[in-house]
């Protein structure tokens, strides 16, 4: 496998890194809606990328099309070399109350991929607990997701996309639907999650504080048809805590980025 | 005071029957006084001919909403996952929905003669096209993300629709039992008085009526009512007990 450096969908202001999924000449046609025209994008392995742009620019499709959610009608996904089929990936929805199981206690939601991969019984119990250990997460997982609280039942969405190990873990929003208070609170556990199992994580963000925040890169995109406006390095120290937000150099990035952002919004 | 308010009603409306009796408001022989329906009542499903016209009404109920759900879930299943398919029969159902099923009676006579079978038959059928309709709704409405998010598991097909799509339409199942359930007593009812029957609780109420044995009369409508209203109530204990998320 041929390493993709110094294109210009791989990230920049950065020491060239090994992609773990390229994707080459994307093209994505919504009835006439062109979202993606031969789009290309690196993205490399074991990093934090969120992905911010306009909206209505394809940031979730992006996602979307990745994960085999939707259809592309053109161009090449691999991941490290591999088809979708034979990747392990975790995808969190934006709308956990959707998403999750209602008739499934958090444990059998938790544990349902594990299920799909023909684990018995025993070795599933063991697998969600020693996720839970490991994360330091404790829930009661006898309860239904009706009757958790919205910011635990993203936590378990999460941690269902996470029990199967994925290579690549894909989150469509996943704070967006949860109050101010909560989405800072998930903000840092996936943070801890990150640095943790080090999985590649892709996260699509309509909040520039929160994208910069958890990313190694922030992958900028324009308008329709969507482009790379710009894939930016952020280097700060990790763990990143509140003490962060006065750092001159996050103020920088974001506004660096917010500039980007503006310019794209007012193009054309 | 909390456990008496729901009982107000049924005092009120008892009261207001004394009251109808005693200014004679009503014909004494057309209107008895309460308690001589209730003790016609208690009479009768103490052993009587109401008791045996009851159990022969929940009898007919029992097997048409049995029949009704074994034909109209399955084939709402297979309706429903197939969004075309539905499309291209919906108007049958929804015409044959719309029709009453007492207009049917006199066909299901020709076809399956005067028999206990028939009236089991026209209550199904009604039963059957209520309960496919809401079946076949529940499968088409269910949550696009949930089938993604199976999907996107590695979930096949088949497990997508025994994990998700089934699980996902039992609320709309429900649903249409409790109106299939309704529907069925009133066809039953209806066919006991007037096809050729011999007994049940419908044949009771004409019978009484008949012979002007009005506090029978009105046992039987009480316990025809009572039929109902437990049915509705069952459906309703079953359906919280298996589709506990249902609404949340």
């Amino acid at each position: 496998m041929p390493q993709t450096h110094c294109l210009p969908c791989a990230p920049n202001g950065a020491a060239p890194e090994a992609a773990h999924i390229t994707v080459r000449g994307l093209y994505k046609d919504f009835g006439g809606t062109v979202v993606y025209a031969g789009f290309d994008l690196d993205i490399p392995r074991g990093r934090f990328i969120t992905v911010f742009g306009p909206n209505g620019c394809g940031k979730s499709t992006l996602i979307n099309i990745i994960a085999g959610l939707i259809p592309h009608d053109r161009g090449r996904i691999l991941f490290g070399g591999k088809g979708l089929a034979q990747t392990k990936i975790g995808y969190v929805f934006q709308n956990y109350r959707e998403a999750l199981f209602p008739w499934m206690s958090a444990f059998a939601n938790i544990a349902y991929p594990l299920r799909l991969m023909r684990l018995a019984r025993g070795e599933r119990v063991d697998r969600v607990e020693r996720l839970l250990a490991h994360l330091g997460v404790s829930i009661d997982l006898k309860l239904y997701p009706y009757q958790m609280s919205g910011g635990q039942q993203q936590l378990v969405s999460i941690l269902r996309a996470l029990v199967v190990e994925p290579e690549v873990l894909f989150l469509d929003e996943p704070f967006s639907a949860l109050d101010y208070e909560m989405s800072l609170f998930m903000r840092d556990w996936l943070q801890r999650i990150f640095a943790e199992t080090k999985t590649t994580t892709v996260l699509v963000s309509h909040d520039l504080e929160e994208a910069v925040y958890l990313a190694d890169y922030v992958l900028l995109l324009s308008r329709r048809p969507a482009r790379v406006a710009d894939y930016r390095r952020v280097a700060l120290p990790r763990p990143r805590g509140e003490a962060i937000f006065a750092d001159p150099s996050y103020i920088e990035q974001k506004r660096h980025c917010l500039e980007v952002f503006q310019r794209e919004v007012r193009a054309k | 005071m909390r456990l008496v308010r729901p009982l107000l009603g049924a005092l009120g409306l008892i009261a207001l029957w004394y009251l109808a009796v005693g200014a004679k408001v009503v014909d004494p022989a057309l209107l008895p006084p309460p308690h001589a329906a209730a003790i016609a009542l208690w009479k009768g499903m103490q052993g009587g001919k109401l008791y045996f016209d009851f159990l022969k009404t929940v009898q007919r109920t029992a097997y048409a909403i049995a029949l009704a759900s074994a034909l109209a879930i399955p084939l709402g299943i297979v309706l429903g996952s197939s969004e075309k398919v539905y499309r291209s029969v919906e108007f049958v159902i929804d015409f044959f929905r719309s029709t009453p099923a007492s207009a049917m009676f006199p066909l299901f006579l020709v076809i399956f003669g005067v028999g206990d079978r028939t009236k089991v038959y026209v209550a199904a059928f009604g039963a059957a096209l209520v309960i496919l309709f809401n079946v076949a709704y529940g499968v088409m409405n269910a949550r696009k993300t949930r089938i993604l998010a199976a999907k996107v598991m590695g979930a096949s097909r088949w497990r997508v629709m025994r994990d998700v799509v089934l699980l996902e339409s039992l609320p709309q199942t429900f649903v249409g039992l409790r109106s299939g359930v309704s529907l069925a007593l009133v066809i039953v009812i209806v066919a006991e008085m007037f096809i050729g029957s011999t007994d049940g609780l419908g044949q009771r109420v004409f019978e009484a009526q008949q012979l002007f044995e009005m506090p029978d009369m009105y046992a039987a409508i009480f316990a025809a009512g009572a039929l109902g209203y437990g049915l509705n109530l069952l459906f309703l204990l079953v359906e919280k007990r298996f589709v506990h998320w249902a609404g949340k």
